[in-house]
């Protein structure tokens, strides 16, 4: 919304400057966006008289001019303007000064051996118009030594503010005045309007035609028709304000309608009389009408939309637009000028399925005073009288001004309870009546009612904010909210929370980069990572690669490393903890963890190096990854399965998937699927894990936080060395798990210290070779024991899998 | 010269001139093994006279013992002589570079950083962190908190929707974390302190909006809860966030459909050089929104306006993380460049803590 400083003073005497005014308007809600001060831009320049301007001596086209600036001795400027000459009277630009036409900071110079103290400036050069032909010439009148911007009226500020959507009030510059004068920087002086009187019926009559419960698409419709009027161009002053808020003038009625529309937010129609077939009837538009509306655009329209048609079809959009067929233009003689009531949610559908943005529209979506519906025409037309001439018939009214709403009970008590502040009781009723709300009654609680502009205002808390941000919020105290319990604070983060920050750092510690990527994926990787229900597809996607739901976080990750490696950095490790999303119910957002590696991004290190090239990425990479963050998440693995074969996302020979037994699945790893890469373009090698942190068991409750005993042997561990050769498909894993469980209480720890496949083992076959160490607890084992053990782990072994001990 | 000294010489001669270990072990088999040159004088002792015993034994064990000790003496200088030659032939190039270990490639994202700056500041101050779906009912995003029918926010050119199910409601993806403060606000009693950080969705995409982004709620319930506690609670956020001694904010009336008063904020900044500073200087940031919790909003969740009393406020997290940080675009927030993330992600040990700063 933009006004003009002078524009405001028409409906608030006051001498606050410009800074205070736009300060004052900000802190009661009417944030100023803009301000344009012409007059502090152009301070510079000044009216000067030209008392000798005679031929430079050293060019042909230049003139040395002795120029009276109105104080001290005349200054000496070289001037290139075919216009300058001796007696003229033009704007003078001393040396230091800035022009904005040329963003050049002017200085003395030395012009072809001549001195120039100055510039004579064109209108181009202060950026008021193109003319750069000649200098300004003014008229012999002006004064010397005044401002130019405040002689050529050019100090009148523009000043833009964002209204918030309550404030329809303040959409009309006299409600932005009201709250100024509130605010204690002036008194209100917006004029009463004074009724027309009409001296003949208008001859045009208004039917509103809706069904019962459809009367709220047009509550009140007011019409008059004024004839005899001289539709030319509107005065300069009306045309300057309009221009200086950017609105183009059109003709004197136009600009009329658009001059009530910004001074009381009240937009008006006219109507070329000698154009309207018949009577009025507004009611809603058939399916497949059209209009040809006054931006020069035909619209279809639908039965959603309310028009106002004559005997011939629709002539105006209501509230929104008018008609180009009935416009007014400079033949108009009879003009019928329209003050209506719409429903405000009506409109804002009918603009928005057209696509028209207008200034009526932008005022009938947030609300006009309902009560200004007829003073508002009888205001537009004093004006036509005034400057078009032609005679007023009486009004034609239809439908009804709707009541306004009841007292609100508000004991002045509220303002504290809410805002901690303490007002005199004085004050806060002076803030609300000088907004035009009504209070009666006294004592801690009164009856308060809102003014007819102010729809908005329902309640106590609305109250509230209307005293508060008159009285400035800035009188708040900021208050220390006390703790709800004088304590240490205890911990405020639950399990999930605290396994999301933890895999996060965990992941990262592992040399992984966290990601932060989309939310939604295409509908094709939705459904490679088993996604893509209807229920999880949006019905307005911004982008079509981005429509669905992601059921998995591996997509965005694995699309992010192509990318990466598109630009030339193939050897990423990235990890992503967040919500994927299973069903469109809240318990189907989960959080899951994952991470993946390509290229050669091992933990170890990256690329070729002088100490040995990293390999590339293999599934036991994603498996390290993924078994270092259960670890540190304090998972207790030893339920754990790690089950042969991933989800279809996997490798199915190199993946595999991590449960809690069947029912708890709760992540997997591996290798990406070459058809999935082939799917997403995206190169490999890559390898992936994901788990769901919400499934993971939850820690186990303790009561103290003393650590198990720590229980050390006084005795020499021993460790013993087996190789044995099984068929290929035999797992390393159940071999370990059968090592350690031929003595629970002496064998300490199982490892796998070699693998070998190849010449001197039979095709098919493996060689696992397993370190067992024993860890006697009582007394030092005899070689007999030790024995024992080793011949128990071979016996299982060749019973179990066929296993023999590699000769 | 006697046949002692004669011999001393000629040892100490050998001993010092002996080049490695063998030779000198050589040497004292040679003069004090069994059958060595100086065993030889000492074993003369025994058939001497006392008097001549007398005489010639502090001589020879005189001799026995400095033949000890210039081989033990020798012995350590060519040991000493061999570790340095084995020192000097073990030199390496130890300008090498070394590989780059996990924790220095890793990176948290600033979003997750600033999250925890969030939780350290806001636990302090006795907040827990509620959450709630990305997918939620128009009820809930809307509705409940006070929008009208008809709002503009509520059409499909704001928001994204899924497709109605079968009694025509459609679901949404949250357009801002609210939805959050009405679900604490039914399953919980108050007091209620939480903030609500989270995801959230609009259909806009430019250089400071991205469809999706991350706001951070915060909501207070309580009886007494006032907008001076509010000023106050977002006070003290700012200056422990931006970690400056003082920060200067200018409320200003705004309006949000679910907060009454509202009020939108300010943080007083400078602008030298491209680079925000806050603490100081003129300029005015908008850095969130705010209000006394409405009436409609308590009472859409079953709490009785003249008995509760709250407020509420909302910030974008990465616009926090802009402003903080200096990035000067949001769309590369999601964009996973491993070079972006590299330079303005956190290491993995960069925990922020009240006690040891946010940043270090």
């Amino acid at each position: 919304m933009k006004f003009t400083l002078s524009w405001l003073k028409d409906h608030l005497d006051t001498s606050e400057t410009l800074d205070t005014i736009t300060e004052a308007l900000t802190r009661v809600g009417l944030e100023v966006e803009d301000v344009e001060d012409k007059a502090k831009a152009l301070s510079a320049f000044t009216i000067a008289y030209v008392v000798e301007a005679k031929q430079h001596p050293n060019a042909d086209r230049l003139r040395v001019c002795l120029v009276d600036t109105g104080s001290g001795e005349p200054v000496q400027v070289v001037c290139g303007a075919p216009n300058a000459r001796t007696g003229m009277k033009g704007v003078f630009s001393p040396p230091g000064s800035y022009i904005p036409g040329k963003d050049i900071t002017l200085g003395k110079g030395v012009i072809r051996g001549v001195e120039s103290n100055g510039m004579l400036v064109s209108e181009a050069e202060l950026q008021l118009s193109d003319d750069h032909d000649g200098i300004i010439d003014l008229p012999e009148d002006a004064p010397v030594g005044m401002s130019y911007a405040v002689y050529a009226g050019l100090d009148d500020a523009t000043i833009e503010i964002a209204v918030t959507p309550n404030r329809a009030d303040a959409l009309g510059i006299a409600g932005v005045a009201r709250d100024l004068a509130a605010s204690g920087l002036g008194k209100l002086k917006t004029p009463q309007v004074q009724p027309v009187r009409g001296s003949f019926p208008c001859p045009v009559d208004v039917k509103l035609d809706f069904a019962a419960d459809d009367r709220k698409l047009c509550p009140a419709f007011a019409l008059r028709l004024v004839r005899g009027v001289k539709n030319g161009p509107s005065p300069d002053w009306l045309q300057a304000r309009l221009r200086a808020i950017g609105l183009r003038p059109i003709n004197a009625l136009v600009d009329i309608t658009n001059f009530m529309t910004f001074d009381r937010n009240r937009p008006l129609h006219v109507f070329d009389a000698a154009k309207v077939k018949g009577d009025l009837t507004v009611r809603r538009a058939k399916a497949g009408e059209q209009i040809l509306a006054l931006d020069g655009k035909t619209y279809t329209l639908t039965d959603e939309q309310v028009v106002i048609a004559d005997a011939e079809g629709v002539e105006s959009l209501a509230g929104i637009m008018g008609g180009e067929h009935s416009g007014c233009d400079e033949n108009t003689v009879d003009v019928l000028v329209e003050s209506a009531l719409w429903d405000p949610l009506n409109i804002a559908r009918s603009g928005r399925a057209l696509g028209i943005n207008s200034d009526a529209r932008y005022r009938f979506e947030r609300g006009v005073d309902p009560d200004f519906c007829k003073p508002g025409l009888d205001l537009a037309t004093a004006m036509i009288l005034d400057l078009c001439g032609g005679e007023a018939s009486e009004m034609v009214f239809a439908g009804e001004i709707p009541e306004s709403k009841g007292a609100i009970d508000f004991p002045w008590s509220e303002v504290k309870r809410l805002t901690g502040l303490e007002l005199p009781q004085v004050e806060m009723k002076l803030a609300l009546t000088s907004l035009g709300f009504h209070v009666s009654g006294a004592g801690e609680r009164v009856k308060v009612a809102a003014p007819s502009w102010r729809g908005d205002v329902e309640g106590k808390a609305d109250l509230v904010e209307e005293i508060l941000r008159i009285a400035g919020l800035d009188r708040v105290e900021p208050t220390p909210l006390p703790r709800i319990k004088d304590e240490v604070i205890k911990p405020v983060l639950t399990v999930l929370q605290k396994r999301t920050r933890a895999a996060k750092r965990l992941l990262a510690s592992r040399g992984l980069v966290e990601a932060v990527t989309w939310s939604f994926i295409s509908r094709d990787a939705a459904r490679l990572f088993g996604g893509g229900s209807p229920k999880l597809a949006l019905a307005n996607p911004i982008a079509a690669d981005l429509s669905d739901m992601r059921p998995s976080l591996l997509p965005g990750l694995i699309r992010s490393a192509q990318a990466n490696a598109d630009r030339g950095f193939g050897d990423v490790a990235l990890f992503e903890v967040g919500q994927v999303f299973q069903s469109d119910e809240p318990e189907g957002q989960l959080i899951a963890a994952a991470g993946l590696r390509r290229g050669s991004a091992r933990l170890d290190g990256v690329g070729r190096h002088w100490d040995g090239a990293a390999k590339p990425v293999d599934v036991f990479d994603a498996k390290a990854d993924l078994m270092a963050l259960l670890s540190g998440l304090g998972i207790p693995v030893g339920g754990l399965q790690t089950v042969a074969g991933g989800p279809a996302w996997a490798h199915p020979g190199r993946s595999a998937t991590l449960q809690f037994g069947p029912k708890g699945v709760v992540g997997a790893f591996g290798e990406v699927h070459p058809k999935v890469l082939k799917a997403l373009d995206v190169k490999g090698p890559l390898v992936a894990f994901e788990i769901h942190l919400d499934a993971l068991p939850p820690p186990k409750y303790k009561p103290t936080k003393v650590k198990p005993k720590l229980v050390l042997s006084g005795f020499q561990p021993v460790t013993r060395d087996f190789a044995f050769i099984v068929d290929g498909k035999v797992a390393a894993g159940d071999m370990q798990k059968t090592a350690q469980n031929a003595d629970r209480n002496l064998i300490s720890d199982v490892s796998v210290f070699d693998l070998y496949e190849g010449p001197g083992v039979e095709a098919g076959k493996k060689s696992i070779a397993l370190a067992v160490t024993l860890q006697p607890v009582e007394k030092t084992l005899t070689d007999a024991e030790i024995e024992a053990v080793g011949a128990k782990i071979v016996a299982e072994m060749a019973k179990r899998y066929g296993a023999a001990l590699r000769g | 010269m006697n046949e002692i000294d004669t011999l001393s010489d000629k040892l100490l001669g050998e001993i010092a001139a002996a080049q490695d270990e063998p030779a000198l072990e050589q040497l004292r088999i040679a003069a004090l093994g069994k059958s060595g040159s100086v065993s030889g004088l000492l074993k003369t002792l025994g058939a001497m006279t006392p008097d001549e015993r007398k005489e010639k034994g502090p001589l020879i064990n005189g001799l026995r013992d400095r033949v000890q000790a210039a081989l033990g003496e020798r012995k350590e200088a060519l040991g000493e002589a061999a570790l340095n030659a084995r020192l000097a032939s073990e030199r390496v190039d130890i300008s090498l570079p070394v590989r780059e270990g996990p924790e220095a490639r890793g990176r948290i994202h600033p979003i997750s950083q600033v999250i925890d700056e969030i939780t350290a500041i806001f636990g302090d101050m006795g907040f827990a962190i509620a959450e709630g779906p990305d997918v939620e009912t128009d009820d809930l995003n809307f509705t409940k908190l006070n929008f009208p029918v008809g709002h503009p926010a509520r059409e499909m050119h704001d928001t994204f929707f899924f497709a109605p199910d079968a009694n025509g409601e459609r679901k949404l993806l949250r357009t801002h974390t609210s939805p959050v403060q009405i679900r604490t606000m039914i399953s919980q009693e108050p007091p209620i302190r939480v903030v609500c950080p989270g995801r959230t969705y609009r259909m806009d995409s430019d250089q400071t909006h991205t469809p999706m982004f991350h706001q951070v709620e915060g909501l207070v319930i309580e009886k007494q809860a006032h907008f001076g506690h509010m000023k106050w609670v977002l006070e003290e956020f700012c200056k422990a966030f931006f970690e400056v001694e003082g920060v200067k904010m200018r409320f200003r009336p705004s309006f949000f459909p679910f907060t009454e008063p509202s009020a939108e904020v300010d943080i007083q900044c400078s602008r030298k050089g491209g680079e925000i500073r806050f603490g100081e200087g003129e300029d005015w940031l908008e850095i969130l929104g705010c209000g006394m919790v409405h009436p409609n909003v308590l009472r859409n969740c079953g709490l009785d306006p003249d008995v509760y009393q709250g407020f509420a406020w909302g910030m974008g997290i990465d616009r926090i993380a802009m402003l903080k940080y200096g990035m000067p675009d949001l769309r590369p927030f999601f964009e996973a460049d491993i070079r972006w993330l590299s330079h303005y992600g956190f290491r993995p040990l960069d925990l922020p803590t009240l006690a040891g700063g946010l940043t270090s």
